[in-house]
């Protein structure tokens, strides 16, 4: 289910985020003309069409494996938090309908209508993640019902939706999905503008996926920032666990690296940095942070849940040098840096915003750990008793190895296809 | 206590749904495995077009089944999703297969074996879809999964036993030539060229004759049912000899048409056989979502979660049918096949 999960994360914030670039692009073309922006969006749209519809596939079997692997979680929350989950269906029909519509309605219906109906893509594909992260907050922190002899009563599911970890799970993950499909595509893009300078279809592709990324990657340590203080106020055991806070101390230090023992309750080798724990997570730097120590050893998360919180804070902090050294000099230039080594650096920039992305889904969904809905649920009373779960667990996993493969391969095809460039002779391409 | 029957009502209206587009899906795919003659080629391009738009928005009503179960009846879900836990599985890799060999094969413009590949991909998964699904529903009204509504709806059965059966199997047949028969109707739709519809025609004819065989031996084969409950309501009280007499009517309608090659209406007709088929299979459960324990008011979720289901879906209707109704009308007015190829060479 993880494994399933963190592929679709990644198909998902693709398929969020890659419809809004498409859209920008043919918005561009109707108010200039200029072919190159058709040109562009019809490329970006295929790959657009690739990644919906692989994100669809494996959505679909989310919603069926989250009954065949819990049917435990869906037989109990099923009432409480099946609403989001009928929200977000709507809000998928929407996008495959205006999906179909604009990817083969080019030439029959006007060109506003067809704008139109890309907007809705990227809108409905927003909002279905708006729903699906509706469901994880709720998951982090439950309410809207009452447990009565192990069942759920007085269920309120309008209560479930607004939990508080909504607003700031939402916010994270959404910018988090432009930032990293952004940074992607820039990358691309940068890629071919290394071998081929001179193309001007990259450039201005270049141009507009760095406009995504530039401010996502500056206002989402902010938004992670109302995170970390959301957590310290609700889950401070999480919070811990991405500090390597054993001690309930005030004054707690903000520790970088090290490696956290949770049997000595120590992280040797981490720099600390004074209070400054105590100040992100409660605004003043002689703040009380609850450590470890006060919550029963079983209810701990691994310590996986420290590393892939320092290597999210990592990747998103490369991102925002990268930024703001672009959004610098755009600002004084009114174009991006034109230098190699700005382009290599965007090259090399490619995957930190998905592996940011991996790392907060780790840090959210292992700290929540071993709870499957917090503090009512535990995940090994949710899993299904059917034997040899291991044989469904490594199909899938190769499911999707072999789906992120195709993808990759089909993508490159596209990329080699890219207007402007020396097309490739039909028939020697043949890889295989 | 009308409110579970409601929600019960709108998920049968869905699979309904699902069955006519979702099932003429499939069944183009199982016309691209049997592509064949002299316009095998342009069989196959057809079925490509013809689904391009609409496939995604097709198989969405899926989910919306599957939403509405386990927001609605969320005993009945987890227990199918135990009991029936390998065919699921194996119709979600069908699915997933099928959706994503077929856009692989339709962005990848230039490798042809390549392409190839995937389109074989694309044709076997869907011709193993709608076999499983067929197995699904036949072992949902097979009245072989047991579990127990006064121990949390635990399931008391195994995992192979309530499928492995005859009754099962020969609804999945069943369904299977049930869509090959719709999507063939569909398609003589899509092309403006005498010779395609011919070919679609004669494939529309033959899955009708599939259609009546598994017809006949499901009949059979649900008289072998661990309980006669779904044989009894099927074939013995006043309003189901109403589904038998509408669902042979109209099967009797759509052969004569084909036969005496009258296209006009063809698509409604064939889609109403489908639909009444399944409209007959999904009230012969009533009052039961899984027969014998699991039952539309033992697994209702609480009035308050069920009304509010029923306000989204009331919004989300007025939403999304007129913007379903937009998208077939831009691409299914009238065949495009042909105009579609000339645009893009």
């Amino acid at each position: 289910m993880g494994i399933s999960l963190g592929f679709h994360i990644i198909f998902a914030a693709i398929g969020i985020a890659m419809p809004l670039l498409m859209v920008i692009s043919e918005a561009i073309w109707l108010k200039t003309k200029a072919p190159h922006y058709l040109d562009l969006t019809k490329a970006w749209a295929k790959g657009t069409a690739v990644l919906i519809a692989i994100g669809a596939a494996s959505g679909t079997v989310l919603s069926f494996e989250l009954g065949l692997l819990f049917p435990g979680f869906m037989r109990h929350a099923g009432p409480v938090i099946g609403m989001p989950f009928s929200l977000e269906g709507f809000a998928f029909f929407a996008e495959a309908i205006f999906l179909g519509i604009y990817l083969f309605g080019w030439n029959r219906i006007r060109p506003a209508l067809h704008l139109a109906s890309g907007v809705i893509v990227a809108a409905a594909g927003a909002l279905s993640a708006v729903f699906v992260i509706t469901v994880n907050a709720w998951m982090n922190h439950p309410r809207g019902f009452r447990i009565e002899e192990g069942r759920f009563v007085d269920i309120d599911p309008w209560v479930a939706m607004t939990t508080p970890f909504a607003l700031h799970q939402i916010l994270h993950m959404l910018v988090a999905a432009y930032l990293a499909t952004g940074i992607l595509v820039a990358a691309i893009h940068a890629w071919i503008l290394l071998r081929h300078p001179e193309n001007v279809v990259h450039r201005k592709a270049l141009a507009i996926a760095m406009a995504m990324v530039i401010p996502t990657a500056i206002v989402q340590p902010l938004v992670g920032d109302l995170a970390s203080r959301q957590v310290a106020k609700y889950q401070p055991l999480k919070l811990a666990a991405m500090e390597a806070q054993y001690k309930t101390e005030a004054r707690a230090p903000l520790r970088i690296g090290g490696i956290p023992n949770h049997d000595e309750r120590e992280a040797p080798f981490a720099i600390e940095i004074p209070g400054m724990l105590s100040f992100l997570a409660w605004g003043d730097t002689d703040a009380v942070v609850q450590g470890m120590e006060d919550f029963p050893r079983e209810n701990w998360p691994p310590v996986v849940v420290h590393y892939a919180f320092q290597l999210m804070v990592l990747c998103g902090i490369l991102l925002l040098l990268l930024s703001v050294w672009a959004g610098w000099v755009w600002v004084r230039k009114k174009s991006l840096p034109q230098s190699r080594a700005f382009l290599w650096c965007t090259v090399l920039s490619a995957p930190l915003g998905m592996a940011a992305i991996e790392f907060g889904w780790i840090v959210t969904e292992v700290g929540r750990q071993p709870w499957v809905i917090y503090e009512v649920m535990r995940t090994a009373d949710a899993v299904t008793p059917m034997p040899g779960l291991i044989v469904p667990l490594v199909v899938s996993c190769m499911v999707y190895i072999g789906l992120s493969i195709a993808v990759i391969a089909v993508l490159r095809r596209q990329v080699q296809l890219a207007p402007g460039l020396p097309q490739p002779e039909p028939a020697e391409a043949d890889p295989s | 206590m009308t409110l579970p029957w409601l929600v019960a009502g709108l998920i049968l209206v869905s699979l309904i749904i699902y069955s006519v587009l979702g099932g003429a899906d499939f069944g183009a795919g199982v016309w691209d495995l049997f592509a064949t003659g002299p316009r095998a080629r342009r069989q196959r391009d057809l079925v490509a077009q013809a689904i391009g738009p609409v496939w995604e928005a097709n198989h969405v009503w899926l989910i919306v089944v599957v939403v509405l179960l386990f927001t609605g009846f969320p005993p009945a879900f987890s227990v199918l999703s135990i009991a029936l836990h390998v065919p699921l599985a194996l119709m979600l890799l069908g699915i997933v297969a099928r959706a994503s060999a077929y856009v692989f094969r339709n962005y990848h413009e230039v490798g042809d074996r390549v392409q190839q590949r995937w389109g074989n991909v694309f044709a076997y998964a869907s011709v193993a879809t709608p076999i499983l699904l067929g197995i699904i529903l036949g072992a949902i009204s097979d009245g072989a999964i047991r579990a127990d509504p006064d121990d949390e709806f635990r399931v008391l059965t195994g995992f192979f036993a309530p499928w492995l059966r005859v009754f099962p199997f020969s609804v999945g047949f069943f369904a299977l030539s049930l869509f090959a028969f719709l999507a063939a109707v569909f398609l003589i739709h899509e092309s403006s060229d005498p010779e395609l519809r011919e070919d679609f025609r004669t494939r529309a004819l033959i899955s009708q004759g599939g259609v009546v065989v598994f017809a006949v031996i499901a009949a059979f084969a649900s008289q072998l049912g661990e309980r006669e409950h779904f044989s009894e309501r099927l074939l013995g009280s006043w309003w189901s000899w109403f589904f038998f007499a509408a669902a042979c009517v109209i099967a009797l309608l759509s052969t004569l048409l084909l036969w005496g090659r009258r296209y006009r209406g063809m698509r409604i007709v064939g889609g109403a056989q489908v639909a009444v088929i399944v409209a007959g299979w999904g009230i012969a459960h009533q009052p039961y979502l899984v027969a014998p324990d699991v039952t539309i008011e033992n697994a209702a979720a609480p009035p308050i979660t069920l009304e509010l289901l029923v306000w989204v879906l009331a919004g989300g209707a007025i939403l999304l049918l007129p913007s379903l109704y937009y998208l077939f009308r831009v691409f299914k007015r009238q065949p495009a096949f042909e105009e579609l190829r000339r645009k893009t060479p």
